[in-house]
């Protein structure tokens, strides 16, 4: 009955986003705020029906209901509750249930919160919103629903693929979804201010919170991705430069372009076409995200919902939302020319251009990385690959150029900077990056190049953000009490982006250390056998079965001794999951500060030397590439909860301005 | 319990299973390893850039499927034979296409992968550094009367 339900709620919200779309144009064209309110309430209303129907496939989930096609296609009652609540958005139709959650929850988010926004762009906002919502919606209504029920309801379901059945990846799409279809709320208020004609500093400053907020779950998204990557498949590997892991980057690359270009439509009102290409760009590239993961078109490690049939309708609603987006672009955009304040090439603004331009030029390393495999296949015939060794070519030079310039981007003035007098502030900075590359070139070994280069970035951002901050509270000019006003006095906007730019620095130290230092060994040992790696010697002290809730394991329990004496033993499994006849290895990872020891167990082998066959890898600083990104994210985070940007600042800052009494009282 | 009674049991079943996994271990056998320190490292550094035909867009480094292993074998092979990496790669290539290799070539039929995001640095470059003249020139001088009523409706801070 719930499963009937859930369907109709989700035909209702279809229903629903129509409305939204009729009710909301219509009353921006007659003026009528009626309509308008009642396309806000069709957000509202097409928000709770996809709640509604995301908890009723929830509870087929949890009661593991096997009548519906689904739930028997993915999931088991012997699984953990977590992953049966996980398991509604591991297959296609769930995850295009979420994507659609997501999208309502947006749509409803401008309708309720967005009070501050002209009466006009809003209801384009909205109505727009609500067009994302007809077409995938719709998709997942005729195309992918989740509610088909079976003629015949099966004992026992096929279950989640094993590998999915971890806590981290259980909470990584919802941050993903949050982050990709955040961007539509930055895609539907540029369609609306395109359609007015508007594109300017007060837009900007609508589109600002939205960017962060979806650039933030992006980024906590894809972290934990990464993470999954680097303790599921076994070999510590963490970014493989895969289609679906860039997939979810070239919406990041676009996001993290429009953050700092939408700073510069907001304070100078410069660069509004961009802005608005860039809000565009960015929702367009997680279509491109969703089409490129679900149809199977090119293949990767992580691809596990795939269809090709259904690959070709995301591929229209791709072509038809950004094509009529677009194309709107191209006719509006000519007509906003001439707006924005002049500047010269050292500035602020000279620098967030710069960015962007080196954004603009990475992002279409990842997307021709991606896809010109593709395209040569289509045009000629001829099969390529693109792998890391590519990136490493172009993407890597291209952002290193970018990081270098970053830290002096804050410290120029509007307008026109003195760029003598920003390279003798960030002489300290420069001192310690440079020291610290000459220290990594010198005492490490055996690959020097690479860890010093990332040690001096790193470095290079790190201290660069530090000494803008340090810059700003006028630290060793002015006596500490005021030292300590200021610092109280810093907008959290500030702090956002010293935590961002420094947590950019601490993954790159990470990324150049792992890459690079990373050591490995790899030896069949019997019982009471040992391997070193590194520093640190592991002796295989038993293997034993071990019966999990629905997997049957064999642990290996490993003496661990180190440069520090005996440490705790480490103990990889290996699971067979006998619902989908699956193996996989559980890693065993023993944090050692920033760095971790990585163990895994494989078969056991016969012949000469039976035993069983471990792995050990010494991964140095591999959670500072993790570290780092969380950092990036909760900088979105404190910058997104600046009074500045909170939603309805504005208005209220307009009724104060009006009457200044009023203000004087608080 | 003794890991020997159970161990073998479940050992046969994970061997069953290998066929449907989808990932990898980085399956290298301890026991194919080149002797030379160097030559075998030599011999990684280029499992890195050869792809695993069969897998879901791995590198032979990273692959535990038999073809990788195989592949693996032939690079090791060639290095201790004191083969050059071109001479390695084109053996590849004859047998693969160039598919395997995981860095594409420097050709004409990838001009537009190499080129198109430096092309975008230059002509950015060039348009921002064009952009700089028609700054300056549009930023013409305020005059006499101009600075005049500046100076009036300017109000001195404090």
């Amino acid at each position: 009955m719930t499963d009937e339900l859930g369907a109709f709620a989700l035909y209702f919200a279809l229903a629903l986003s129509g409305v939204q779309v009729l009710a909301s144009a219509v009353g921006r064209l007659k003026k009528n705020a009626t309509l308008r309110g009642a396309g806000e309430g069709a957000a509202l209303a097409a928000f709770l029906a996809i709640a509604l129907a995301f908890a009723a496939l929830m509870h087929a989930f949890v009661t593991s209901d096997f009548s519906v096609l689904n739930v028997a296609a993915n999931s088991h009652t012997d699984k953990p509750l977590l992953y049966k609540v996980a398991a509604v958005w591991g297959s296609h139709e769930g995850s295009m249930l979420l994507w659609c959650l997501a999208l309502t929850g947006f749509g409803m988010a401008v309708a309720v919160f967005g009070q501050g926004l002209p009466s006009g762009l809003k209801a384009l906002t909205v109505a727009t919103q609500g067009g994302l919502g007809l077409l995938f919606i719709g998709y997942t209504a005729f195309a992918s629903n989740p509610f088909v029920r079976l003629a015949a309801a099966p004992v026992e379901g096929a279950s989640l693929n094993p590998i999915l059945q971890d806590p981290f990846l259980a909470i990584h799409p919802p941050f993903l979804y949050a982050g990709y279809v955040g961007f539509s709320v930055v895609f539907s208020l540029a369609v609306a201010a395109l359609i007015e004609g508007r594109v300017d500093a007060a837009w900007a400053r609508w589109v600002r919170p939205w960017t962060l907020a979806a650039w933030s779950c992006l980024t906590v998204g894809i972290t934990l991705g990464s993470f999954w990557a680097y303790y599921e498949l076994g070999w510590g590997g963490w970014w493989f430069w895969d289609p679906v892991e860039n997939a979810s980057f070239m919406p990041w690359l676009v996001g993290a372009a429009l953050l700092h270009s939408s700073i510069v439509t907001e304070k100078r009102g410069a660069l509004a076409g961009w802005t608005a290409f860039l809000a565009l760009a960015a929702f367009t590239f997680s279509m491109l995200g969703a089409f490129l993961v679900r149809s199977g078109v090119l293949t990767s490690v992580h691809a596990f919902a795939v269809d090709p049939k259904r690959g070709v309708i995301l591929l229209a609603i791709l072509a038809v939302a950004a094509g009529s987006a677009f194309a709107l672009f191209a006719w509006r955009a000519p007509g906003l020319r001439g707006q924005g304040g002049l500047f010269a090439p050292v500035s602020r603004e000279g620098a967030l251009v710069l960015n962007n331009l080196f954004f603009a030029a990475a992002t279409l390393t990842v997307a021709l990385g991606t896809l010109y495999p593709l395209i040569r296949q289509a045009l000629t015939g001829e099969a390529i690959s693109v792998g890391a060794p590519y990136y490493a070519l172009t993407f890597a030079p291209i952002m290193a150029a970018c990081l270098i310039i970053l830290p002096a981007g804050p410290l120029l003035a509007w307008k026109r900077a003195d760029a003598l007098g920003a390279a003798q502030r960030l002489s300290a900075a420069a001192v310690l990056a440079l020291a610290a590359a000459l220290l990594g070139f010198f005492v490490l070994q055996p690959d020097k190049l690479g860890p010093a280069v990332g040690l001096a970035i790193g470095t290079w951002l790190i201290a660069g953000s530090l000494t803008e901050l340090i810059v700003r509270i006028r630290l060793g000019q002015v006596p500490g009490a005021e030292v300590l006003r200021r610092l109280g006095g810093l907008p959290r906007g500030q702090w956002g982006m010293t935590l961002a730019h420094a947590g950019l620095g601490v993954f790159v130290l990470g990324a150049a250390f792992e890459t690079s230092g990373r050591i490995d060994a790899a030896e069949v040992l019997s019982i009471g056998q040992s391997l070193s790696v590194g520093q640190y010697r592991l002796t295989l002290k038993s293997v034993s079965p071990v019966d999990g809730p629905n997997y049957a394991a064999e642990r290996a329990v490993l003496a661990v001794t180190g440069p520090g004496g005996a440490a705790p033993d480490v103990t990889p499994e290996r699971r067979f999951y006998p619902a989908n006849r699956q193996t996989t290895s559980q890693v065993a990872i023993q944090r050692r500060g920033a760095s971790d020891l990585y163990v895994v167990v494989g078969e056991r082998r016969e012949g000469r030397r039976p035993g069983w066959l471990v792995r050990a890898y010494w991964n140095p600083w591999a959670r500072l590439i993790f570290g780092g990104p969380i950092l990036m994210a909760l900088g979105g985070l404190v910058s997104l909860s600046d009074r500045r940007l909170r939603l309805g600042v504005g208005a209220r800052a307009a009724r104060r301005t009006q009457s200044p009494l009023a203000g004087a009282a608080h | 319990m003794s890991p020997v009674r159970l161990g073998p049991k479940i050992s046969g079943l994970l061997a069953a299973a290998t066929t449907v996994i989808l990932m990898a271990f980085s399956a290298d056998d301890p026991g194919d390893r080149l002797r030379d320190p160097a030559a075998e490292a030599h011999a990684r550094a280029l499992f890195r850039d050869i792809r695993c035909l069969v897998c879901q867009n791995q590198s032979i480094d990273e692959s535990e499927a038999p073809l990788a292993e195989d592949l693996r074998k032939i690079v090791r092979a060639q290095v201790a034979a004191g083969r050059t990496d071109a001479q390695i790669k084109a053996y590849i290539v004859a047998r693969y296409g160039e598919f395997a290799l995981e860095r594409p070539t420097v050709s004409l039929g990838n001009a537009v992968l190499w080129g198109a995001p430096f092309l975008v640095l230059v002509v950015g470059g060039g348009g921002l550094f064009l952009h700089r003249g028609r700054a300056a020139a549009a930023e013409t001088p305020l005059t006499p009367e101009e600075e005049a009523r500046l100076e009036r409706i300017s109000v001195p801070p404090t």
